[in-house]
């Protein structure tokens, strides 16, 4: 068991939806050791079997652990780690502790309550986008509002401080993010939700997210704050990035656009599907553990003390379902890990399905005939934060 | 009973991903009072078990299990 050799960390794409070049010949045979540019060393594990080891295994912890450029030029992150309400940051019980309530609040039959309010907000900024007419820009006409709509209704958050979520998000997503600008939005994010809190406290509400956090739990104002804005960092970048990538893999395979459009009912098992395939030609290095002990992953020692990244690549596993480099729309759901795996598996999961799932399904149903309007290889992509996805997606109908 | 099965949630590591109410609808919920995954059926019928073990499969937490 000889340590692999440490070799840099790529970014460069040949084509803006396939994975980074060179990345997948770099982790083919199991664990290996790779630097990032701001001087972080971990191994880099990329099999199914060993990812979903690494996420659900409690000797890996995930303390100042998140993505390895989720960090200041200094190599610290840039939230910081005894942060109260870091739910990304603690393991075992006081990470329950917080994630329990949350995850009430994002129950699937919750979720399910809120389809029609989806559909029709989805169905407003479609008609926007209709009598506007072609070109558009499906990103800032859908992808974008979408998703961040959403998140605010749901924590009970007025949607005019809009920019200010997108603000922060960069910030607490950003590549080699700066420390002072995100507190300063933080900042100025909680001096606008501190407000929201003592109200919902006060009527003692539990009918939105903040009213649940302040009446339905033992948090603390400091830690409910914080949750708050990592919730709406989070339900800004995530899901628009994914459905305008579902939307371009789907222009660039029209066979199997073609299976949506004969079937739009199978918006479900589809967007599964899209998930699994999207994340993992993603490929490149996600979330990242620190080992607390020796562990043995795919016939690698981890020393205690080691990082270690999880590779988006584990979803074009065979492990995971027969050709599964392949886009298949018509295969059942499999056991992906676009959401990752583990106690800290996506909490949004379940309203990021309901967001695809509608958004999708609505807008190839409106406008059958949607195409780019450029080529999709010629758009431009944002690559500043460990969220990637397209800028800007201008089709025609 | 021969061949009878025995669905199992362990809550004390549930998470309340709801992944078990995906993949077999019929057989799991979330409890209103907590989000924590119930099941409804634990000893469901054999049309149900792929379903279920899928349920096993996808749970993030690991903490749904099949006894055949």
């Amino acid at each position: 068991m000889t340590e692999a050799a440490v070799c840099p960390v790529m970014h460069e794409r040949d084509h803006p939806l396939q994975p980074p070049v060179g990345f997948a010949e770099a982790v083919s045979d199991g664990p290996v050791k790779m630097l990032w540019p701001n001087g972080v060393e971990a191994w880099v594990v990329s099999s199914y079997a060993g990812v979903r080891q690494v996420l659900s295994d409690p000797r890996f912890s995930t303390r100042k652990g998140g993505h390895p450029e989720m960090r200041t030029d200094e190599g610290e992150p840039v939230v910081d780690a005894d942060q109260p309400g870091n739910i990304n940051g603690i393991d075992g019980e006081a990470h329950m502790r917080l994630r329990r309530p949350l995850a009430r609040g994002f129950m699937v039959k919750r979720m399910n309550e809120l389809r029609p309010r989806i559909q029709q907000i989805v169905d407003e900024h479609l008609d926007v986008m209709e009598a506007k007419g072609a070109p558009a820009d499906l990103v800032g006409s859908l992808c974008l509002p979408l998703p961040s709509l959403v998140i605010a209704e749901l924590l009970g958050v007025p949607p005019e401080h809009q920019e200010l979520f997108q603000a922060t998000a960069r910030e607490m997503f950003g590549k080699n993010g700066s420390k002072d600008e995100y507190i300063a939005h933080a900042t100025k994010l909680g001096e606008v939700l501190s407000p929201i809190v003592a109200e919902k406290k006060a009527a003692g509400t539990n009918d939105d997210m903040i009213g649940l956090m302040a009446n339905d739990t033992d948090f603390s104002m400091q830690e409910l704050i914080f949750l708050c804005i990592g919730l709406l960092a989070a339900g800004h970048e995530t899901t628009s990035n994914f459905l305008g990538l579902f939307t371009l893999h789907l222009f660039e395979q029209p066979d199997q656009l073609e299976i949506l459009r004969r079937d739009p009912s199978r918006a479900d098992v589809i967007v599964e599907e899209l998930m699994r395939y999207t994340v993992g030609q993603l490929g490149g290095v996600g979330i990242t553990r620190r080992a607390t002990e020796d562990v043995e992953v795919d016939g690698v020692l981890i020393k205690a003390g080691d990082w270690v990244s999880v590779s988006l690549l584990a979803n074009l596993d065979e492990e995971l379902c027969p050709r599964a480099e392949e886009l298949d729309l018509e295969r059942d759901a499999v056991s992906h890990l676009g959401f990752g795996f583990g106690p800290h598996q996506c909490l949004g999961a379940n309203l990021a399905r309901a967001e695809l799932q509608i958004g999708l399904r609505s807008l190839f149903t409106r406008f059958p005939n949607l195409r780019p309007a450029v080529q999709v290889t010629e758009m431009s992509y944002r690559n500043d934060m460990i969220t990637y996805g397209a800028a800007a997606i201008p089709v025609v109908w | 009973m021969p061949g009878s099965v025995t669905v199992r949630i362990d809550q004390t590591g549930c998470i309340g991903s709801g992944q078990c109410v995906l993949a077999a609808p019929d057989v799991f919920d979330q409890s209103d009072d907590d989000g924590l995954g119930i099941v409804l059926i634990p000893e469901p019928s054999a049309d149900l078990l792929p379903g279920v073990r899928d349920a096993v499969e996808r749970c993030p937490a690991q903490v749904v299990s099949l006894e055949e």
